[in-house]
């Protein structure tokens, strides 16, 4: 790295931040794939549902379809804050 | 038998059309009986790229409907003996690929030839599904960029689930990683993702890295498929990954990045 160099560095290269976006956006569409096609707005509604009681995140619901000989097992994860409202 | 090789990648305008341009040409050159069909309904280009756009009479579409045989519609290339292209339909009817229709020419087009590529368009509709439906094996194409790798997962997903070759219970066909448009010196410089990131995210064997080059514009300007011009960088990369493609072994080339003199160093940036 030559000396002017160092004054333009920047504070984290952009493709590293490309590189850990991807790798939770392709995990995220990985785990609904396969799965029915109305699970994504399941996720939403659930959501909704579960606001109506809690506040949650956006990201609070997670949910994933396994297979299992031959049935699908559908794995719901979730997540409420800390300090209970 | 043919085998049939499907190019493809979600995303638009990352290089499909030039990769199967190079890749038919590539296997012909070699001795391959090989035909290149472009299923890009509507947005015929393939032509272009081949250089045969004056020479198209019938297309995909004209087969399938009976309107004329494939002996009719298949242009014999100039420069390869080996090779035909089969030119898209200009037809804005988006249902025109029919299932049938299309496995009866792949069926016909089988007969003859030893490979067949298709040349699939970008999305997720109908032309892109047809063009992957009936393969062995896949080439993903993708451009070491964000939305060009997201979409080539979603491809991957649709390579898994989607063809007939899993419908019919058998495994999930393999599609093989082709990165173009790299350019070495940004992803050394942490500006581009690189060949590991790239590989990592979407992890599928390497088919090859085609760098970001002049020589491809150049190419498609004089319709001459890329790997024609061996004296350029993207020409050397596509011969080399078709090589790879017939099993043989080619270390990577043009992905190192040149080292720069003294004054380079100084005021490059
Ligand atoms: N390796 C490369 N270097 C420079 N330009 C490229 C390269 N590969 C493709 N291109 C350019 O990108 C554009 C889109 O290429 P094309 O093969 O038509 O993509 P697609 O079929 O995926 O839409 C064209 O202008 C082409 O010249
Ligand atoms: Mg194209």
């Amino acid at each position: 790295m030559g000396i002017f160099d160092y004054f333009r560095q920047p504070r984290q290269k952009s493709a590293s931040v490309a590189k850990e976006r991807l790798q939770i956006i392709v995990a995220r569409e990985r785990a609904a794939r396969g799965g029915p096609d109305y699970l994504p707005a399941m996720q939403q509604e659930l959501l909704q549902v579960i606001r109506k009681y809690v506040k949650v995140n956006d990201d609070a619901v997670q949910m994933n379809v396994d297979r299992e000989g031959d049935c699908e097992v559908l794995e719901l994860n979730i997540t409420l804050p800390d300090d209970r409202g | 038998m043919a085998r049939i090789v499907v190019i493809t990648s979600g995303k638009g305008g990352v290089g499909k059309t030039t990769t199967s341009a190079a890749i038919a040409t590539g296997l012909a050159l070699r001795g391959h009986k090989t035909a290149v069909i472009d299923f890009d309904v509507g947005l015929r280009n393939l032509d272009l790229i081949m250089g045969c756009e004056r020479r198209v009479v019938y297309d995909f579409v004209n087969v399938i409907n009976g309107d004329a045989n494939l002996k009719q519609a298949l242009i014999r290339d100039k420069r390869a003996d080996n090779l035909y292209i089969l030119p898209a339909s200009q037809t804005r009817d988006k249902d025109a690929l029919t299932q049938d229709g299309v496995e009866r020419v792949l069926n016909e087009l089988s007969e003859d030839f030893e490979y067949i590529i298709c040349d699939s368009p970008a999305g997720i509709e109908r032309g892109a599904l047809m063009a992957a439906y009936f393969a062995d094996e896949a080439i993903v194409v993708t451009n070491p960029e964000v939305s060009s790798v997201r979409d080539s997962d979603r491809i991957l997903g649709i390579l898994a689930s989607k063809t007939r070759q899993v419908e019919q219970g058998g495994e999930p066909i393999q599609g093989r990683l082709l990165l173009t448009r790299y350019a070495a010196e940004r992803a050394a410089r942490g500006e581009m993702l690189s060949i590991e990131d790239v590989g990592e995210i979407l992890a599928i064997d390497l088919l090859g890295v085609i760098p970001e080059s002049q020589a491809v514009l150049n190419a498609s300007n004089a319709g001459l498929p890329v790997v024609l011009d061996e004296e350029s960088d993207a020409g050397q990369a596509y011969q080399d990954a078709v090589d790879r493609f017939l099993g043989e072994e080619r270390p990577l080339r043009f992905v190192d990045v040149p080292k720069k003199g003294f004054f380079g160093r100084l005021f490059g940036s």
